[in-house]
């Protein structure tokens, strides 16, 4: 903990003015009676201690991370390296257009390449995640029914597969989250979402290739019957990645999508984010994208604001969203280029199909064997929980053991002891080798000595931690005498 | 090929074990009509050499200004040692710590972090980040609704001094959800909320009165008398405050009797440069009372097996991930790497360090106008106390004066006119401690010389000096 090696009157001398303070001018009522109360270290003690917490973490940078749905590829440090430079972080929010005409060029550009990357008519990029993007998505769904006077359309259907986002979103806007279940193939169960149609159905939310890794056949004709029920499409962008170059969500029939460019267009994760979700749409609803947007004459670009769209749903954010996710995705995208962009579906493809068969090989159960993999695919561990008495919590945490992030874990919740897994195609062939090697270990452990595998992990910072008593005896914030 | 380490006996042998000939054939089950042709808008591929060029020309052509804009970005001094640990490859590449065993590192950080926010504010509690502060404050609204048991409405008290910005994402935020957002105005002389205009809505059923500390206009307000009338009235309080300040202020839990119920903004000023407006962070803080009604992370410290303590997410039945549409927001990914960035950042600068920071961007402001009202016809808009912003009145049109400055490599404020028409040629100014007396005094002969030269001939936009 840095408080512990606080003392009082100790300071980083060279990081503050070296006036000392004076508030004349400000009534004393309003002042503070005493110094906040943080931690008072040296400069060496304070890189000391990030840098051995920063130890502590498993990263791209450091581990095989194949948490499905996440995207976990490696981030190009030259995104970093250019995104930083003076001009780009010196450069205000509100500075006038005669001084941004380099940001704003990135921006245009950006809009452009996500448009033709999606198939959509308008992209807005100003959503600050994924979920961000969604509120954003389902906002215009009901600013378009509402501007049609069609005001009783109160339900989004979601999969039950559906990312907790979803449902959270639609709830946001001010709909009703209606589940729809998931057929045995992976699929939705059509007659299900036939039955749940009708004139109170907004829209619908779905992931294609969806949560459960397998690409939705039937798409077309799920958009034909949701647009016939004068419902709308929304594509959670999640996992555009198995796509990229081989189908547009525009072309699948999709009326409105987000991205998570912290997935697709690899910008880092930073341990929880920024990410950054711009959202695209079709023709009809491009009057509703949030502002602030990038419009270009040919000579000069400009925002485009309120004044310039009054049928926006609004703004999302102070200025104009996670700008420096974007100018990262901006860089990731003219490095890979359009060929570069079918590379990065038909890698990852190729890594989660080869990953399976030799999970399969190595007597893993896939969850959906007759399908195809996309970019990520499900393991169930149903048997070994149930004939060993280790699930998948035990496997993933003997994982972190053996130096590997674990996949997603119980996501999604219909698939019983699942595993999602996503290598992305930044792994090279030895290192999915590796993992089938870990996990055929683990699988021999649990066999021959479980109740080591389900006290797992030995080697972390910490063994398993008291989840329960982090709810009930709440400790949110070091106090003094701690 | 960029990045993807696959050799061709590697494809090779991977196809082999799959069964396949081609990689194409792993896309069989997307129907042949729906596949796309070559994505021919998209630009080739460039090499690293060729986008770095490309990229320091972009940054190059938007100048490095001399710059008087705050209005919600601050540009602060920020420590080398903070953005050298914080891309650190184990920060800058990890995720949201599912994994607690492989993530203490984050969660450790996260949990100071908490720490270091509630000492700043005052408050009880705080969560790991929002987006940034006009969400942070949305969300602060959504939560005052739920969490006011005293209230069936869900009406809201926000200022007109309130970051105009702000307003209309709250408005875009929370208007699905049937909140009536209620606007107040300010007095005209002071600049702080009209306490009579207040006053008319004393009695009735309000959620949240939001108050800004300082407000827009970079005044102070009264924040204690505002607290106290709010819970009178059955309301919450709601601070949205710059943190910098709450340095040197009193810290919203202080505020009134009882102290404000919850606390957000923000996080910006706290080692995240101004970028062009993100990423930064929005903080939320709160009440111990209504940690339930929190949305987005939060981090607890707990031990583990052998009794040794960590840390991990907690309280998670509150979030997206567990109770869906039932969730207190739809918050997953956050804004983790700016939270390193600020959690270092305040670890260096100290209190003491913060609270220099604060004083010397007031002292430069009260510079600032001093020089810039000692120019004929320049005049400061309110009487108020203020922290490190000031509204100025120009003799002249300040859209116009400031593109001049701006032709000669000054951004010289916030123009005002377009949101509060009310107070004619108005301009927010900020200097903070990295704006020195040179500075200043440049500033002040450039609007001189505009100020002169537009008196004189009205419709020239940029003078020739
Ligand atoms: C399928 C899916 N949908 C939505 C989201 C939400 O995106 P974000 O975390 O960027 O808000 C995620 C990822 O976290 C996801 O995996």
């Amino acid at each position: 903990m840095i408080y512990e090696h606080s003392r009082v009157g100790r300071r980083a001398m060279a990081q503050a003015p070296s006036e000392k303070v004076d508030m004349a001018g400000i009534p004393d009522a309003m002042l503070r009676t005493s110094q906040p109360p943080l931690p008072e270290v040296s400069e060496m003690q304070a890189v000391r201690h990030f840098t051995r917490l920063s130890q502590k973490n498993f990263s791209i940078d450091t581990q095989f991370y194949p948490l499905g749905s996440c995207t976990m590829k490696y981030n190009p440090r030259v995104c970093n390296t250019l995104a930083s430079l003076p001009g780009m972080l010196s450069r205000h929010p509100l500075a006038p257009d005669t001084h941004s005409q380099g940001f704003m060029a990135c921006l245009y550009e950006l809009q452009d390449i996500l448009k033709t990357a999606t198939g959509m008519h308008a992209v807005s990029l100003t959503p600050a995640a994924g979920a961000q993007g969604e509120f954003a998505g389902v906002g215009m769904i009901r600013a378009y029914h509402d501007d049609r006077g069609d005001k009783e359309r109160s339900e989004i259907l979601v999969p039950d597969a559906a990312h907790g986002t979803n449902p959270a979103s639609a709830v946001m806007c001010g709909y009703k989250a209606r589940e729809i279940p998931t057929g045995s193939d992976g699929d939705i169960d059509i007659e299900a979402l036939k039955s749940a149609l009708g004139p109170q159905t907004a829209g619908i939310m779905l992931t294609n290739p969806s949560t459960v890794g397998v690409f939705e056949q039937r798409i077309k004709g799920i958009a034909e019957l949701v647009h016939a029920a004068g419902g709308l499409l929304y594509y959670d962008g999640a996992n555009l990645n198995a796509i990229l170059g081989k189908v547009r969500p525009g072309d699948m029939g999709f009326d409105v999508i987000h991205m998570n460019l912290h997935k697709t267009f690899s910008t880092p994760h930073g341990g929880g984010g920024p990410g950054a979700g711009p959202v695209g749409v079709s023709k009809r609803l491009e009057p509703y994208l949030p502002i602030p947007m990038v419009d270009f004459d040919g000579n000069d670009y400009r925002w485009l604001t309120e004044r310039d769209r009054p049928d926006s749903i609004g703004r999302l954010s102070a200025f104009a969203g996670n700008a420096g996710v974007l100018i990262r995705a901006y860089i990731y995208a003219r490095l890979l280029g359009r060929e570069g962009m079918h590379r990065v579906s038909e890698y990852s493809t190729l890594n989660a199909n080869y990953l399976l068969k030799r999970l399969m090989e190595t007597g893993f159960d896939a969850a959906y064997p007759e399908r195809r993999a996309s970019h990520e695919f499900i393991l169930t561990l149903k048997k070994q929980a149930k004939e060993l008495g280790v699930n998948t919590m035990d496997f993933a945490k003997r994982l972190l053991d053996y130096g590997v992030h674990a996949p997603t874990t119980y996501f999604p919740l219909l698939v019983p002891e699942c595993l999602l897994v996503e290598p992305t195609e930044t792994e090279a062939k030895e290192d999915l080798d590796r993992f089938v090697e870990i996990m055929r270990t683990i699988k021999q452990e649990a066999e021959s000595q479980p109740d080591m595998v389900k006290q797992a992990p030995h080697t972390m910072p910490v063994r398993r931690l008291d989840d329960v008593r982090a709810a009930r005896e709440l400790d949110l914030a070091w106090k003094p005498g701690d | 090929m960029p990045f993807i380490p696959h050799t061709e006996k590697d494809i090779r042998e991977m196809l082999a074990t799959i069964g396949v000939d081609h990689i194409d054939a792993l896309f069989d089950e997307i129907p042949s009509e729906l596949r796309c042709g070559e994505l021919d808008a998209i630009p080739p591929g460039m090499p690293e050499m060729e986008v770095s060029r490309l990229m320091q020309t972009r940054a190059r052509a938007d100048g490095q200004p001399l710059c008087f804009i705050g209005a919600g970005a601050y540009d602060h001094h920020i420590p080398a040692a903070v953005w050298e640990l914080t891309t650190r490859g184990e920060f800058y590449t990890a995720y949201t710590p599912y994994q607690a065993e492989a993530s203490q590192g984050t969660l450790q950080l996260l949990y100071e972090y908490q720490s270091m926010m509630t000492a700043l504010t005052g408050m009880a509690v705080s969560n790991a980040s929002l987006y940034d502060g006009a969400s942070a404050l949305a969300e602060a609204v959504l939560m005052a609704v739920r969490g006011n048991r005293k209230s069936k409405s869900k009406r809201i008290l926000l200022p007109r001094n309130l970051h105009p910005t702000y307003r209309r994402v709250v408005h875009t935020i929370v208007c699905n959800q049937q909140i009536e957002l209620v606007e107040v105005g300010y007095d005209s002389v002071t600049g702080s909320i009209d306490r009579a205009e207040l006053e008319r809505y004393s009695g009735e059923d309000f959620a949240a009165l939001v108050i800004p500390q300082p407000n827009f206009f970079g005044v102070l307000e009264a924040v204690d008398e505002l607290t106290d009338w709010a819970h009178d009235n059955g309301m919450l309080a709601i601070a949205v405050v710059n943190p910098m300040a709450m340095a040197i202020l009193r810290p919203a839990g202080e505020w009134g009797d009882l102290g404000a119920d919850i606390c957000c903004g923000e996080g910006q000023p706290l080692g995240s440069p101004v970028a062009s407006g993100g990423p930064y962070f929005g903080f939320l803080c709160s009440t111990g009372k209504l940690v339930r009604q929190m949305p987005g992370r939060i981090i607890g410290k707990t031990v583990d097996l052998d009794g040794k303590t960590g840390y991990a997410l907690t309280l998670q039945a509150r979030e997206q991930h567990i109770r869906r549409s039932k969730a207190t927001s739809n918050i997953c990914t956050n804004q983790g790497l700016m939270v390193t960035a600020a959690t270092i950042h305040m670890t260096l600068m100290g209190g003491e360090g913060l609270q220099r920071v604060a004083a010397a961007s007031h002292a430069n402001t009260g510079k600032l106008t001093q020089a810039l009202t000692s120019l004929p016809g320049v005049e400061t808009a309110f009487k108020g106390a203020v922290f490190h912003e000031r509204v100025l009145r120009l003799p002249i049109e300040v859209t116009k004066a400031l593109r001049a400055l701006a032709a000669h490599n000054v951004l010289g404020g916030f123009d005002l006119s377009d949101d509060y028409p009310e107070l004619g040629d108005a301009v927010l100014v900020c200097a903070t401690e990295l704006r020195n007396n040179d500075d200043i005094e440049n500033y002040r002969g450039k609007l001189e010389r505009v100020i002169q030269s537009q008196v004189q001939t009205p419709c020239q936009l940029k003078p020739d000096w």
